[in-house]
C-alpha cells in the first residue's frame, strides 16, 4: 500500500497544505474518496473548490454542514461526505458558543466591526477552517477528516491564524479604553484617548465607536477562544494527524512548499507525504544514434526539437522536485502527471487516485 | 521590429491574473518594452514578494525604495531607465497615516494592533491606499515632474483579490467613508475610469481553470469598476511544431535508423505534444469565445530559469503584437 493510501486508512485527520493553484482541493477530495473506498466514513472540508468539482461533490451551495456524496459507480464499503467552509457562519457559531448570554452574542454579531471580520481580517478563513476541523473531529462522526487549506500566499498562514486572531481580539489599546472604572489604568488611558482622537480624525469616528463597542461586547470571551486554539494546536500535533504538502514543479510553488516545511519542522507536526502535481512526462534525452549526423529532414527535425523541448521541461521540473526533496528528507514523494483536463467528477478523482495511491501506471513516468 | 514602435496604451497598466500564470514575467516584459522605447518606467510590485529582480539577473530582494533594474541605454540605444519598488498594503497604510499627522504614533498604532482594527473596520482601506499611491505616482507622471516615471506597470495582487482590489474605491464610496479616505476613493475612481490614464491587462494560461478565472475576472472588473481592459495575455503557449503523423515513416524517409525504444520514445513524445497543442488551441478558442478581447500570445520558454534575456525575448514579442493591433 502506498504511503498516501496508508494515511487515508490509518489517520483521523489529514491536512493538505500548499500554495494556491496546484490542485490541493482535488488532492484532498481524492484522499477522502480513497478513505471511503477503503471502508471509512470520510469527510472532506473544502475551502474554495472550482465550480465543477463542487458540483460533482454536490456542493452547489454553502451548507457548512457535511453532506453525503452519492458515489454512484464508485461506491464502496465506506462513505464520502463533503462540506464547503462558510467562514462567516462558522465564526458566528463560535461566538454563540463562547458568549455568556444571548445578549452578548447578539451584541457581537450585530456589531459592524465584527461583520467585517470574516471578509477583511487576514487569517480568519484559516482559523475557521481549523475550527471546523476541530468540531468535526471532536464530534466523532467521521473516521477521517481531510482538510483543504485556504490558498493563502503563504501556505502556513493557518498555523499562525489562531494567534493572529487572538492578538486582534485582545487589542490592548481598546481593552484599556473600555475599562474607565479601573482607576489604575487611567494614566495609560489618557495617551490612548489622544491616539484614538487622531484616528477618528483620519478615518472617521465610526471606526472608533464600532471598535469600542465590539471589544466591550467581547469582554470575557477571550479565554474560550484561547482554550480552543490550544486544543486545535494539540490536534495538529496529534499522531493521528498527518500533513500532506501539495506542490507543483514550479519555482514559486516549490519555494512556498520549502518555507512551509521549514516552519513545520519547529513544531510537533510532520509532513508525511509530498505530492507533486501536474508534472510533465519525461521521454528521455535525444537518442544518441542521431546525435551527430542529424538527417536534414524537417519532419525529423521537428520530432527531435520536440523531444529536446520536453526533455528540458522534465529536467527543470526534476530540479525543482529535487530541491524540495532535499528539504524533506525521508518524506515519500508522489508525482502526479499533468492531466489534460481539469478534474470535475468522481471519475476524474478516481483517475488522480490511481497516481496518488497506486503504483503509477507503467506507460509514463517512472 | 523597432522597439521604438511601442506606444503605451495608458500611463498606468495594471497587470492582473491568478497565481502561477506569469503575471510578474508579463509585467517585466511590458515594462521592458516601454524602457526600450525610451520611456522612464517604474514597476510597482503590490504583493511585496516576487521573483521580479531575478528576471533581471539580480539577487537582491525588492523593497520600498526604488531599485534600478535597467540603466538608461542598457535596453538598447535611446532606451530609458527601468526601476521597481514594492508597494504593499501595509506600506501604504503606514505611509498614509504618517502623511496625515500620525507619524509620531504610527509605530504604536502598529504595535498595539490598532492598524488591524482600522483595516478591519474599513474593508478595502489598504487596497484604496495602494491605489491612491499609484494615483499619486501617475499624477507625477502626468505633470512630467523631474525624475517621474513616464509609464507605470502595477503587478497586481493575485486574482480573486484583483477584483476586490480594483473595486475597493467603489465600495468605500458606497460605505460613505469620511474625509480624506473618501477623497482618495473618488480620485482613484477617476483614474480607473480614464482609459488614457489607466488600463488593466489580464494574464492567463491556455488551461481550463485559468481561462475560466480570467473570463470571470474580466466580467467582474467591467461590472464593478468600468476600467478599460487592454488585450489579454495568453502566456506559456507551446510553440507549434509540425510533427509527422508517422514517426517511424518520417525516420525511414530521412534515412535515419533508430532502435525500437528510441523510436517509441520519439513517438510517444510526439503524441504528447500533439495532445498538448490540441488542448491549448481549444482553450485559446474557448477564451476568444468567452471574452471579446484581443489576445497577446506569449510563448512557453523551455530554458531552465527565466532571466533578463528571456524578458527581452518576450518583450520583443509583445511589441510586435501590440503594434499589429494598433488601429
Amino acid at each position: 500500500m502506498s504511503a498516501l493510501a496508508q494515511l487515508a486508512v490509518e489517520r483521523q485527520t489529514v491536512i493538505c497544505a500548499g500554495p494556491g493553484g496546484v490542485g490541493k482541493t482535488t488532492c484532498a477530495a481524492a484522499i477522502a474518496l480513497e478513505g471511503a473506498r477503503l471502508g471509512r466514513r470520510a469527510c472532506v472540508v473544502t475551502i474554495d473548490p472550482a465550480k465543477r468539482l463542487a458540483d460533482a461533490l454536490g456542493l452547489e451551495v454553502l451548507t457548512n454542514e457535511p453532506h453525503r456524496v452519492d458515489l454512484q459507480r464508485n461506491a464502496g464499503p465506506g462513505e464520502l461526505w463533503a462540506l464547503m467552509l462558510d467562514t462567516k457562519t462558522t465564526f458566528d457559531d463560535v461566538v454563540r458558543r463562547n458568549a455568556g448570554s444571548d445578549e452578548q452574542a447578539r451584541a457581537i454579531l450585530e456589531n459592524r466591526l465584527y461583520r467585517n471580520i470574516s471578509g477583511a481580517l487576514g487569517g480568519t478563513q484559516e482559523y475557521m477552517a481549523m475550527e471546523k476541523l476541530y468540531e468535526l473531529h471532536s464530534e466523532g462522526r467521521f473516521d477521517l477528516v481531510v482538510v483543504d487549506t485556504p490558498p493563502t500566499r503563504h501556505a502556513l498562514e493557518f498555523l499562525d491564524a489562531p494567534d493572529r486572531l487572538l492578538r486582534f481580539l485582545n487589542n490592548r489599546l481598546f481593552r484599556l479604553l473600555m475599562l474607565p472604572t479601573r482607576a489604575g489604568l487611567r494614566a495609560i488611558g489618557m495617551a490612548s484617548q489622544a491616539m484614538l482622537r487622531s484616528i477618528s480624525r483620519v478615518v472617521g469616528g465610526a471606526v472608533v465607536t464600532d471598535a469600542m463597542a465590539f471589544f466591550s461586547a467581547f469582554e470575557g470571551m477571550e479565554q474560550g477562544f484561547r482554550d480552543r486554539a490550544t486544543r486545535v494546536q494539540t490536534l495538529l500535533a496529534d499522531p493521528g494527524t498527518a500533513f500532506v504538502v501539495v506542490a507543483a514543479p514550479r519555482r514559486d510553488a516549490v519555494a512556498e512548499a520549502i518555507y512551509f516545511a521549514d516552519r513545520l519542522r519547529g513544531s510537533a507536526a510532520r509532513v508525511e507525504t509530498l505530492v507533486i502535481n501536474r508534472m510533465f512526462p519525461s521521454f528521455g534525452p535525444l537518442p544518441t544514434a542521431l546525435g551527430a549526423g542529424t538527417p536534414e529532414s524537417p519532419e525529423v527535425a521537428a520530432l527531435l526539437t520536440n523531444l529536446r523541448d520536453l526533455d528540458q521541461v522534465a529536467g527543470r521540473e526534476e530540479q525543482h522536485v529535487a530541491a524540495l526533496a532535499e528539504r524533506l528528507p525521508g518524506v515519500p514523494i508522489v508525482k502526479v502527471p499533468f492531466l489534460s483536463d481539469d478534474i470535475h467528477d468522481l471519475e476524474g478523482l478516481t483517475a488522480v487516485g490511481r497516481w496518488l495511491f497506486g503504483p503509477p501506471p507503467e506507460e509514463l513516468r517512472t | 521590429m523597432d522597439p521604438k514602435a511601442f506606444r503605451p496604451p495608458a500611463r498606468v497598466m495594471i497587470v492582473a491574473g491568478k497565481g502561477g500564470v506569469g503575471k510578474t514575467t508579463v509585467s517585466a516584459a511590458l515594462a521592458y518594452c516601454a524602457a526600450s522605447a525610451g520611456l522612464e518606467t517604474l514597476i510597482v510590485e503590490a504583493e511585496g514578494k516576487s521573483g521580479l529582480t531575478a528576471l533581471f539577473d539580480r539577487r537582491e530582494p525588492l523593497g520600498y525604495q526604488e531599485l534600478v533594474l535597467s540603466e538608461p541605454g542598457q535596453a538598447g540605444p535611446g532606451s530609458a531607465g527601468l526601476r521597481a519598488r514594492t508597494l504593499t498594503p501595509d506600506d501604504a497604510l503606514v505611509e498614509y497615516l504618517e502623511d496625515h499627522g500620525l507619524r509620531r504614533i504610527s509605530k504604536r498604532l502598529s504595535a498595539t494592533g490598532t492598524l488591524d482594527v482600522v483595516a478591519t473596520a474599513i474593508p478595502g482601506i489598504k487596497d484604496i491606499l495602494v491605489l491612491g499611491k499609484v494615483k499619486q505616482l501617475e499624477a507625477l507622471s502626468a505633470s512630467r515632474a523631474d525624475g517621474a516615471p513616464e509609464f507605470i506597470v502595477v503587478d497586481a495582487p493575485a486574482a480573486g483579490h484583483a477584483v476586490s482590489f480594483l473595486a475597493s474605491p467603489f465600495g468605500l464610496l458606497d460605505a460613505a467613508a469620511v474625509g480624506p479616505i473618501r477623497t482618495q476613493a473618488a480620485d482613484v475612481i477617476a483614474l480607473l475610469s480614464d482609459p488614457e490614464r489607466c488600463q488593466v491587462m489580464l494574464v492567463t494560461m491556455p488551461e481550463e481553470t485559468p481561462v475560466n478565472e480570467a473570463a470571470d475576472t474580466a466580467f467582474h472588473l467591467e461590472d464593478r469598476t468600468g476600467v478599460k481592459l487592454a488585450p489579454i495575455v495568453v502566456n506559456g503557449l507551446w510553440p507549434h511544431l509540425d510533427l509527422p503523423g508517422d514517426t517511424g515513416g518520417a525516420l525511414l524517409r530521412a534515412g535515419a535508423a533508430l532502435d525500437d525504444s528510441d523510436l517509441a520514445a520519439l513517438d510517444r513524445a510526439a503524441e504528447f505534444r500533439r495532445q498538448r497543442q490540441k488542448l491549448q488551441d481549444a482553450q485559446v478558442a474557448r477564451l476568444a469565445d468567452m471574452l471579446p478581447l484581443e489576445q497577446l500570445k506569449l510563448p512557453y520558454l523551455f530554458t531552465t530559469e527565466l532571466g533578463r534575456s528571456e524578458v527581452v525575448t518576450l518583450s520583443a514579442s509583445l511589441v510586435e503584437q501590440l503594434v499589429r493591433l494598433r488601429p
